[in-house]
């Protein structure tokens, strides 16, 4: 999903990061950051409706909603996590039961869940992705499609403990 | 010949305005929206065409319009715009309570989103000063109404071109462009004649 830039400034910003995370590495080896979990976006958790069921396709599909569910520190894949999913589409509003549904992730923390085309709605297409069962920290999602006409969108989880 | 004039200028203007609506009239967004969110984009969409007549009735740019005539329209346009604001930020708040709540709270992750509330906020300003301009003072009262009425055209311009819905892209990038062009017209006119005459003179209207 990241376009890289290269320009001077930057080479300059990536060489001084990489200066100045190398030369703390060497002087605080033991401090291992890793992974570094992933914030709620803003307007994430709007319309939200708490445990959408757990479905095979919202509506009648035609869109994919794909992403991963890793562990914040090692990154390690999180297998059969919750995923809700709900957006305004073809077939409903963002605040309609039949916008939402779940789906879980497989033995390597990929998720995929087929929904209704999304409409850009409030000014800008997206969709809404909620991680909310408990174990671990809340997060709620709001990717923004590149163009209206995009037939799948993206979205990627790393959680930390609750 | 001036009878032609005056009518290619109106409906300029009128094709000015009407062609955006028109283009957005036959989005096919429209399909999946419902009836108050669709009253209150067009309010957004009309409140943008109104806001290139309310500089040009101000420089009293409008044939066939005497001074006296436009200034009142321009009043009542002005009232119309606050309806309009009312109208479209009430229809998106009962479309969607959260997102327009985070847009008032300056907390949305849309980027247009600030734009068009500080465009509301000053609309809303001019409102009310203009109730008490006689207090004001013609001068004071006619550089405060200058610079909100920039900040509203700025804020709509950015706000309305940064969102991505019913509108066209060409025909609202043109009505955009009219505006700003319409607004630089009259501001600098006006500054122009403030320093020709002197402080405490009033500023003879066209």
């Amino acid at each position: 999903m990241t376009i890289l830039v290269l320009n001077r400034r930057n080479l300059i910003a990536a060489g001084g990061s990489v200066l100045a995370t190398g030369v703390s590495g060497l002087l605080l080896p033991v401090c291992a950051q890793g992974v570094a979990p992933t914030p709620s976006m803003s307007g994430g958790s709007n319309n939200y409706r708490k445990g959408a069921a757990v479905v095979e396709r919202i509506g009648k599909g035609g869109f994919w909603m794909s992403g991963t569910v890793r562990r914040a520190g090692d990154g390690a894949p999180l297998a059969g996590q919750r995923i809700q999913i709900w957006a305004h589409t073809t077939e409903g509003q963002e605040h309609e039961p039949q916008s939402h549904g779940a789906t879980l992730t497989d033995k390597d923390g990929k998720f995929r869940l087929e929904m209704p085309q999304i409409i850009p709605i409030f000014g800008q297409p997206h969709g809404h992705l909620a991680y909310d069962s408990g174990e671990f920290k809340t997060v709620f999602l709001r990717p923004v499609m590149r163009s209206a006409k995009d037939k799948s969108l993206e979205a990627h989880f790393v959680l930390q403990p609750a | 010949m001036r009878l032609a004039r005056v009518a290619l200028i109106w409906a300029a203007l009128a094709a000015a305005i009407c062609v955006p609506i028109a283009a957005a009239a036959m989005s096919s967004l429209l399909e999946w929206r419902g009836p108050v969110y669709i009253l209150a984009g067009f309010a957004g969409i009309v409140g943008l065409g109104f806001l290139l007549v309310q500089p040009l009735l101000a420089g009293g740019y409008l044939p066939g319009l005497s001074a006296y005539r436009g200034r009142r329209v321009h009043h009542w346009i002005g009232g119309a715009l606050v309806v309009l604001v009312v109208v479209h930020v009430g229809g998106l708040w009962i479309t969607s309570p959260p997102d327009m709540i985070d847009a008032l709270l300056f907390a949305s992750p849309t980027p247009f989103s600030p734009f068009g509330v500080i465009a509301m906020w000053a609309i809303f300003a001019v409102a009310l000063l203009a109730a008490f301009r006689r207090r004001l003072g013609l001068r004071t009262w006619r550089i405060v109404h200058m610079v909100l009425a920039a900040v509203i055209v700025v804020g709509t311009v950015v706000h309305g071109m940064l969102i991505e819905g019913a509108m066209e892209t060409v025909s609202k990038a043109a009505l955009c462009a009219l505006v700003l062009g319409a607004v630089t017209k009259v501001v600098v006119d006006l500054v122009r004649r403030m320093r020709a005459a002197p402080r405490g003179e009033s500023v003879a209207r066209r």
